[in-house]
């Protein structure tokens, strides 16, 4: 056994020796790849053999075939968690990714206020969820909180977080304050990497500021819109903290999102092969959004940003 | 048996070894701490307590015991709330325990004990307060605007009338919480039908449900939020926080319906309101109802229950016994709470508020019937669907009859 080893050794050795230069052989990915099979992979796998299954988390899992599956596609409370899952995400991406982009352009300047201004934005991102959520609840208490002072002087009814809109505007709003700072410094890295010849030869050529905006750096930052919209879509259909502090899936069932009715259905019920379910068929959609986003944006075939650059 | 015992022996000290207790992480749990402190001087075997935070208390037990490093005793609600575990092979049943041991047996309230046992046998030994659920309300606020305490339905409505009209919200309700919604329906299901009807859902009669008194409360409870009973935005208010008790407290609601606990609340709140202002009453009857209006919903008490894989069975049953004795009692009446020992009647006057005491004694001893707070006494898989079921119909998101029929569903 030690000659074989020794000898794959020197084989390997001089197989890199041999202009493979730049490209580490694949022993070089392994302890990636094992900490993603162990903590991604496994966890997954068993999640989808669990779904399969009847489990209360004190007696063995019970085979059940199909049963959770069949239940899961005729489940009203499904049906509902998904659609309000969908209905944040898209709210939560309509609202944060115009500031974001803007936020970013504009940061991407080098002024000195700039920077400073920047880091002030940026403090949000570094706060505990669970921090911001409590945060947002103090404030949103209808008899105590500041919302029952200002509201209405913007024609607010300081029952926010009773009302079934509020409640679902509130936590995509929470979460918004919370990860924009995260994709405004994604679009100022993204910004930053554009040349600054195209806006010179933009200029020589007469180009106001909003033309220079819509024609150069908005192209050229498709690939970082795509990017960063992907990351907001996980994001947000993965959103639980905020309501499991702030709504508590609630009032009634209005801001049960699909995570929060997981969690519910896991260790509130205990019914934890139908949570399973419900997780796997998470996982699928959010792979689905991003895989359609990642293709018809062309950022699959890494198209380059500079053209004839 | 001798291959245990060499087991058992490995790894362990010359210590007798250790018990470990689950117990619900509030301020109650100095009085466990010393009750432990206290049997440890004299047990070869000891007992480490691990106070766990209460919002985590449930998920953090289930998990522990579906795993190798499952507690040997631990705290419980009885009832539904333990169902899986015996239901698991996982507690040790108690019944000849206590029933041939005179401390066990004559040391606890007959009914509470029975409260907490499932199918006739005993899983628990109580360890804490009584909680029953009762009116609180603002003795200023009733004097000013010249409200009787309701005791019945109508001077219930007639209250909520003068309030309303008043700028006051009549009661304080932390919605956002779900389960002090479900007071409500326990007591008016109480009043309406009387507490059989319940205990048949307890009982595992999933139709009962559909028992005409059962749509009857929730009809009830539609009315109550259409009048305006609980204001406007009791959907986000909670309790954890002091949103609801706050209203009580700061006048700006009459009355709150909540379990006995709230007293400890407000004193910790707002000492000089829950000293001069807080009044409390027994829940109103309602007009053509059956059930006896001394009758009461709520948590009897917690108990403490064995796990059936401890190697030291018989230490464990010794420690349980010691919530038995009196200065565990004392203990328990100098931190305000109502023990559920049979001694404790006079022991009351040494309460922080011995009338309180008093009362909330008298009213669980007179009362025809107990019933245990439907989130501990069904199982974690018909008690979820319930609070969001409970929720929507507060909400205005369900109806009565939408209510039923979504109860009547659950598998």
């Amino acid at each position: 056994m030690p000659h074989v080893s020794s000898y794959t050794k020197v084989r390997g050795g001089r197989k890199a020796a041999a202009g493979n230069v730049g490209r580490p052989p694949v022993a070089w990915a392994l302890p990636g790849i094992v900490f993603f099979a162990l903590f991604a992979i496994v966890p997954l796998a068993i999640a989808v053999y669990l779904s399969f299954c009847h489990w209360d988390g004190l007696n063995s899992p019970t085979s059940v075939g199909t049963a959770n599956w069949t239940r899961l596609f005729k489940d009203p409370e499904f049906r509902q968690a998904a659609w309000l899952s969908l209905l944040l995400t898209t709210i939560s991406w309509a609202f944060q990714t115009p500031v974001a982009l803007l936020l970013g352009v504009w940061a991407a300047g080098r002024q000195r206020s700039r920077a400073v201004l920047s880091a002030v934005f940026f403090v949000p991102l570094l706060l505990s969820t669970t921090a911001i959520a409590m945060l947002f609840h103090a404030l949103l208490d209808p008899n105590f909180g500041v919302i029952k002072e200002i509201g209405p002087w913007f024609g607010i009814d300081p029952n926010v977080l009773g009302s079934s809109t509020g409640a679902l505007l509130t936590v995509a709003f929470v979460g918004g304050w919370q990860f924009m700072p995260f994709h405004t410094l994604i679009y100022q890295g993204g910004t930053r990497q554009i040349p600054q010849v195209l806006y010179q030869a933009a200029e020589i050529d007469g180009a106001g500021m909003f033309r220079q905006f819509f024609h150069i750096t908005l192209p050229q930052l498709r690939n970082t819109i795509t990017t960063s919209s992907v990351l907001m879509i996980v994001g947000s259909l993965t959103y639980f903290d905020t309501v499991l502090i702030m709504t508590k899936g609630g009032p009634g069932t209005d801001t049960t999102v699909l995570p929060y009715l997981m969690y519910r259905t896991g260790f509130q019920t205990y019914d934890l092969g139908y949570a399973a379910a419900i997780a796997t068929a998470l996982v699928v959609v959010a792979t689905a959004l991003s895989l359609i986003l990642v293709r018809f944006s062309g950022f699959g075939n890494m198209r380059s940003t500079r053209e004839g650059m | 048996m001798v291959m245990a015992g060499v087991l058992a022996g490995c790894g362990s000290d010359d210590d007798g070894g250790t018990l470990t207790a689950y117990v619900y992480g509030d301020d109650a749990v100095k009085i466990q701490e010393a009750a432990v402190k206290e049997f440890n001087k004299t047990s070869k075997v000891k007992v480490k307590l691990i106070p766990v935070p209460g919002t985590e208390y449930v998920n953090k037990l289930r998990s522990a015991m579906g795993s190798p490093s499952a507690p040997d005793i631990f705290y419980n609600w009885g009832a539904g709330s333990i169902k899986p575990y015996r239901d698991a092979g996982q507690l040790v049943d108690l019944t000849s325990a206590v029933k041939n041991d005179a401390v066990l047996k004559d040391g606890f309230l007959p009914s509470i004990v029975e409260a907490g046992s499932l199918d006739g046998k005993i899983y628990g030994v109580p360890m804490r307060g009584m909680q029953p659920v009762m009116l609180f309300y603002n003795k200023t606020l009733f004097a000013e605007n010249k409200v009787e305490v309701p005791k019945t339905w109508e001077d219930l409505q007639k209250a909520i009338t003068t309030f309303k009209s008043k700028g006051i919200t009549p009661f304080a309700l932390g919605g956002s919480d779900k389960w002090p919604e479900l007071m409500w329906m326990e007591y008016l299901l109480d009043r309406i039908g009387g507490p059989d009807v319940f205990r048949k859902i307890q009982n595992g009669d999933r139709s009962a449900w559909g028992d005409p008194a059962v749509l009857k409360a929730a009809q009830t409870v539609r009315q109550l939020v259409d009048d305006g009973a609980f204001g406007k935005n009791f959907n986000s208010v909670d309790y954890g926080n002091g949103g609801a008790p706050t209203l009580l407290n700061k006048g700006k609601a009459a009355m709150h319906l909540m379990g006995s606990w709230e007293y400890s609340t407000q004193l910790g709140k707002a000492p000089k309101f829950a000293e001069e202002d807080l009044g409390w009453a027994n829940f109103p009857t309602v007009a053509g109802g059956v059930g006896d209006p001394a009758d009461v919903v709520g948590n009897p008490t917690n108990y403490w229950s064995i796990n059936s894989r401890t190697k030291y069975k018989d230490e464990a049953i010794a420690f349980l016994k010691t919530m038995a004795s009196k200065s565990y009692a004392q203990a328990l009446v100098d931190n305000g709470d109502v023990p559920t020992t049979s001694n404790a009647a006079s022991m009351l006057s040494g309460s922080p508020n011995p009338q309180f005491a008093t009362d909330q004694y008298e009213m669980v001893q007179k009362a025809p019937s107990f019933t245990l707070s439907w989130d501990q006494a069904l199982e974690s898989k018909y008690a979820t669907p319930l609070l969001t079921q409970i929720s929507k119909l507060f909400a205005g998101k369900s109806t009565p009859e939408q209510f039923v029929a979504a109860m009547k569903a659950v598998k």
